[in-house]
């Protein structure tokens, strides 16, 4: 797997470039990781982070876009329109996790 | 300083990508696979579009859409997901047979999380899916646009769904 120079910091990531070592993140390199594909974060892109961080505590997988939705509560139709395009897959991205497996 | 590894997600979305599906069966475990791929579709950023022809009305006709039935009947598969031993095909007609089919397939189906009909077309809605329904089944079922769940968009002839659907892959299920 490949190792790349992010804000100055070597990160261990898979060949698409999503992080394989949850533990080399952190909320100042989750904002370089949303500059690298065009998102400037707020405090409403924060909260679905936040919560793919807490739910990959306990469930050991990235959340789904429907999870975010019914036990994060945010709603799907914000997701679309925070990380437009591919709402999942960004997120996970930006949170240091892989892209979900689930397909629902 | 080599540029870093960055996944390049607006690929897909930039080069108009468009998928179209026509939903034509009524039954449960027919009406799940058009939603998913929808779903999956959308969230990748892909322009989707569903059309409900014959039965596939059923999905979004207010008054059926949340009781779609799962059958042993006719289904030559004969057996529950992960269960490999089928049932008697004779079986399947008796009474009570489909109704307890259906609660058990709901029921696996909510254990993966995935919604049910109804609440999947919301999530489908809210993920930008355009969803048309069919002339000619609407006029065979008299049925109208208030009939039909809120999300779809118009009631389509064939052509204008051909219309919109230019330059799209297409899937018929």
């Amino acid at each position: 797997m490949p190792v790349t120079t992010i804000a100055g910091r070597e990160i261990d990531v898979d060949a698409e470039g999503f992080l394989t070592k949850p533990e080399q993140w952190d909320e100042a390199l989750a904002e370089t990781l949303a500059a690298n594909i065009g998102i400037t974060l707020t405090e409403a892109h924060w909260a679905p982070i936040r919560f793919l961080r807490t739910d990959f505590q306990t469930q050991k997988e990235t959340a789904t876009l429907r999870r975010v939705s019914t036990v994060g509560g945010i709603p799907v139709k914000e997701l679309f329109a925070l990380f437009p395009g591919k709402p999942a897959k960004k997120m996970s991205y930006i949170a240091g996790l892989q892209k979900p497996k689930g397909c629902v | 300083m080599s540029t870093p590894i960055v996944p390049s997600f607006d690929d897909a979305a930039g080069s108009g990508r468009k998928l179209a599906i026509i939903c034509s069966k009524g039954n449960l475990d027919m009406a799940y696979p058009g939603l998913i791929l929808a779903n999956a579709a959308l969230g990748e950023g892909i322009e989707t579009h569903l059309f409900f022809t014959f039965w596939g009305f059923d999905m979004i006709n207010k008054a059926t859409m949340g009781d779609l039935k799962f059958t042993f009947v006719g289904n030559t598969a004969m057996h529950m997901p992960g269960h490999s031993s089928g049932i008697h095909h004779m079986l399947g007609a008796l009474p009570g047979a489909t109704a307890g089919a259906t609660a058990m397939m709901k029921k696996m189906i909510a254990d993966l999380d995935v919604p049910e009909v109804p609440e999947f077309l919301e999530m489908l809605t809210a993920s930008g899916c355009h969803m048309w329904a069919c002339r000619m089944s609407a006029d065979m079922n008299k049925l109208t646009e208030d009939d039909l769940y809120d999300g779809v968009e118009a009631i389509i002839s064939a052509s204008n769904f051909i219309e919109i659907t230019e330059g799209a892959q297409l899937l018929f299920i």
